[in-house]
C-alpha cells in the first residue's frame, strides 16, 4: 500500500477542454461499462447456448418427425423453427440484460457515482439506452444467423429447408391416401409456395430486432421499478404471463387483445408462411404493423423510465 | 466555492435539512460536523445535484452541479467508497469516470499511482478492504484535478495508517488553494484535519467559525483554581459576574466561569488571597461539539444528568 507521508498531488496537468460533457464521453463510459463487467458476457453466453442449442435441438426432433411423418413437410416453416429458442427464450435471458444496464447502478450504488461524475441525467440515460441497443443488436443479429444457418443445415435432409441464397418451393397442402396400421399413408403435396430470399431475410434480421426490443422494454422497466428482481419479474408478466392470460379468454376477446400484446410480434415476424399455419396467427396483423406495437411499449416504458430518471433522487 | 443558501430537503414528513445557509472558501480544510442524522450526507447530496433541494439554492463556483461543463473539472466527490460496481476493476471503474468527461486515459494510471492502488488496478474492486476502497474512491475525486473537493466521513472504518493519509492528502490539497469540504460526526478527527467549521444538528446550522473560535466560544472554557480560602475567592469572583464552584472531578479546586484566569489572579491579588494554582481550562472540540449538539442529536441514549444544550449563535 502507499506510503503515509504526504502525498505529493502531482498530476499531470490536463488539457485544456472545451465545450461541455455530453453524449460522446457518455457514449463511451457506457460501453467501458458494460463490456467491463462478467455479467454481460454471462448473459450473452446464455443467450447464445439457449437460442442456438435449443434452436438446434428443436431442429433436430423436426428433422426426425418429418422423416417419420412426411405429411408434415407441408406448411413446416423451417425459417421459424430455427428461429423459435432464440425468440420464444432469448427474449427472457435479453431481458436480463437489457434490466440490469439500469437496475445494476442502483443495487451497486454505482449510480450516484455515475450522477456525479455527469449530472446531466438525460445524456446519461440516452447514452445507455443507445450502448445496450447497440450491443443487444449486434448480439441478435448474429446469434439470429446462426440460429438459422445451424437449423437449415439440420434440417437440409427433410427437403424443406429454406435457403438465405436462393427462392426455395415447399409444400403448403398434402393429401394423404391408404395407410393402415403397419404402412404409411401415401403423401402427395396438391399445393406449393415459393419463398423468396428476401422473405428469409426478412423472418431473421426481424426476429433479431424483436428481441433487441424486447431488451429495451426490459431498460425501461428497470428504469422505472429500480430493481434486477422486480425488473425481470415485470417482464416475464409482460412478455409471457399477461399473454397466456389472454390466450384463455372467450375467442372474440382473445382475437383482438392478442394485437396488441408486446409479444406477438416474435411469432409472426419469424414467419415465412403467412396463413398457412395457426388459426391464432390469422388475427395478428402482419410482421411489421405487429412490430410496431411492441415498439410503442417500449417507446412508452423508455419515455416514463427516462422521465423518473431525471426527476426522482438518485 | 461552494454556496448553499436556505437549504431545505424534506423525505417525506421528515425534514432533513431545514433552511441551511454557508459557504465553503477555498484554501482550507472546512469540516462539516454533526451527529449521525444530522443532514449532513443529505447536504452533500443536495450539493452534488443528486437529490433536489425542496427549497433554497446551492451554487458550486456560482453555478447549479448540473450545467457544470465538465462536472469532474471542478469537483471531486467521494460519498460512500461502496457506490461502485464491485464485477469491475478498479481501472474500468475509473476509467468509465474519465470518458464521461473527456479526461484522458492515462490520467486513470496517474491517479491509481497516487493513491498507491497500481498494484491491484486489474483487480475487480469487489475484493477491495474498505481502505482500499476509500482510496479508489478518492482516486476518482483527483481524475479531473478539480478545484472543490467533497469528501463524507472519509475516515470510517480505516486504520491508523489509511487515516494518517487521508489526514495528510487533504492538508496537502487545501495547502494548494483548493476547496476541501470533509464532514464527519467524529470531532477528534476535525481537531487534526479542519481549519473551519460548520456545525449542524437536526438539519440546522449550529456553529459556522474557525476551529479556535468554536473552541473558546463554547461555555466549557473555564479557570481552575486552588487556593486555601475557597469560600473567600468563590464570594469575590461571584460578586465580579462569574460563577463559581467547587470542582467535581478535581477535588479541592474551584472552577471559575465567564472570566479569564487573569482577571481571576488579579482578583486574588486584591483580595490578598493565596493561589496554589491557576490554569485556564479549554473545552476540548470533543466538549464543545457535545454541549452545542445535545439538544439536536436525533437519536438520544437517556443518559441522566446530560448537559442541556447551550446554542452560541449561529453564522458569523
Amino acid at each position: 500500500m502507499a506510503t503515509t507521508t504526504t502525498p505529493a498531488v502531482r498530476l499531470a496537468s490536463l488539457p485544456p477542454a472545451s465545450g461541455r460533457a455530453g453524449l460522446r464521453g457518455a457514449i463511451a463510459s457506457e460501453f467501458t461499462k458494460i463490456r467491463s463487467v462478467r455479467s454481460t458476457y454471462w448473459t450473452l453466453a446464455a443467450l447464445l447456448i439457449v437460442s442456438i442449442g435449443i434452436g438446434a435441438a428443436i431442429a433436430a426432433g423436426s428433422a426426425s418427425d418429418l422423416n417419420s411423418n412426411t405429411g408434415n413437410k407441408a406448411g413446416f416453416d423451417a425459417t421459424q423453427v430455427s428461429l423459435f429458442a432464440f425468440f420464444e427464450l432469448g427474449q427472457l435471458i435479453i431481458a436480463v440484460i437489457g434490466a440490469m444496464a439500469i437496475t445494476a447502478e442502483y443495487s451497486t450504488g454505482m449510480v450516484r457515482t455515475s450522477l456525479t461524475a455527469l449530472p446531466r441525467r438525460g445524456v446519461v440515460y440516452a447514452a445507455k439506452v443507445i450502448v445496450l441497443t447497440g450491443v443487444t443488436l449486434v448480439v441478435s443479429l448474429v446469434t439470429s444467423f446462426i440460429a438459422f444457418f445451424l437449423g437449415q443445415a439440420i434440417l437440409s435432409g427433410t427437403g424443406v429447408s429454406v435457403s438465405l441464397f436462393g427462392s426455395t418451393t415447399v409444400p403448403t397442402i398434402a393429401n394423404e391416401t391408404g395407410g393402415g396400421p403397419n404402412s404409411p399413408p401415401t403423401v402427395t403435396f396438391v399445393g406449393h409456395t415459393l419463398i423468396s430470399s428476401g422473405t428469409v431475410l426478412g423472418a431473421i434480421i426481424g426476429t433479431a430486432l424483436f428481441v433487441t426490443v424486447v431488451a429495451v422494454i426490459a431498460f425501461g422497466l428497470g428504469a422505472i421499478i429500480r430493481h434486477t428482481a422486480g425488473a425481470i419479474t415485470t417482464v416475464i408478466g409482460v412478455m409471457f404471463v399477461i399473454p397466456i392470460i389472454v390466450q384463455i379468454l372467450p375467442r372474440n376477446w382473445r382475437w383482438d387483445l392478442m394485437r396488441f400484446m408486446p409479444d406477438s410480434a416474435g411469432r409472426v415476424i419469424s414467419v415465412t408462411l403467412p396463413g398457412v399455419n395457426g388459426d391464432g396467427l390469422l388475427h395478428l396483423w402482419s410482421a411489421w404493423p405487429q412490430f410496431l406495437v411492441t415498439v410503442v411499449y417500449a417507446v412508452v416504458l423508455l419515455g416514463i423510465g427516462g422521465y423518473l430518471f431525471r426527476k426522482r433522487d438518485a | 466555492m461552494i454556496e448553499v443558501r436556505g437549504l431545505t430537503k424534506r423525505y417525506g414528513a421528515k425534514t432533513a435539512v431545514d433552511g441551511l445557509t454557508f459557504g465553503i472558501e477555498p484554501g482550507k480544510v472546512t469540516g462539516f460536523l454533526g451527529p449521525n442524522g444530522a443532514g449532513k450526507t443529505t447536504t452533500m447530496r443536495c450539493i452534488l445535484g443528486l437529490d433536489y433541494a425542496d427549497e433554497g439554492t446551492v451554487t458550486v463556483d456560482g453555478q447549479d452541479y448540473h450545467d457544470l461543463a465538465y462536472p469532474m473539472r471542478e469537483v471531486g466527490a467521494l460519498l460512500d467508497a461502496k457506490s461502485v460496481h464491485g464485477g469491475r476493476s478498479a481501472y474500468n471503474h475509473l476509467l468509465c469516470l474519465a470518458q464521461t468527461n473527456g479526461l484522458p486515459r492515462s490520467r486513470v494510471g496517474e491517479v491509481l499511482e497516487l493513491v498507491g492502488l497500481s498494484d491491484v488496478a486489474r483487480k475487480r474492486s469487489k475484493g477491495f478492504s474498505l481502505g482500499m476502497s476509500q482510496r479508489l474512491g478518492i482516486a476518482a475525486t483527483m481524475l479531473g484535478d478539480p478545484h472543490v473537493l467533497m469528501f463524507d466521513e472519509p475516515v470510517n472504518g480505516l486504520d491508523p495508517e489509511g487515516i494518517l493519509w487521508i489526514r495528510n492528502l487533504m492538508k496537502a490539497l487545501a495547502a494548494e488553494g483548493r476547496t476541501v469540504f470533509v464532514s464527519s460526526h467524529l470531532m477528534s478527527e476535525m481537531e487534526y484535519t479542519a481549519d473551519h467549521l460548520i456545525v449542524i444538528g437536526r438539519g440546522k446550522l449550529i456553529a459556522d467559525c474557525s476551529m479556535s473560535e468554536f473552541i473558546s466560544r463554547s461555555s466549557g472554557a473555564s479557570v481552575r483554581v486552588r487556593t486555601p480560602s475557597s469560600a473567600d475567592l468563590i464570594k469575590a469572583v461571584t460578586a465580579r459576574g462569574a460563577t463559581a464552584v467547587m470542582s467535581t472531578a478535581d477535588e479541592g479546586a474551584i472552577e471559575v466561569r465567564g472570566m479569564t484566569a487573569e482577571d481571576v489572579g488579579d482578583i486574588a491579588y486584591e483580595q490578598g488571597l493565596r493561589l496554589h494554582e491557576l490554569a485556564m481550562v479549554r473545552a476540548s472540540l470533543e466538549e464543545a461539539f457535545m454541549e452545542l449538539t445535545a439538544s439536536s442529536v436525533e437519536y438520544h441514549a437517556a443518559v441522566p444528568g446530560a448537559p442541556a444544550g447551550t446554542t452560541i449563535g449561529s453564522g458569523v
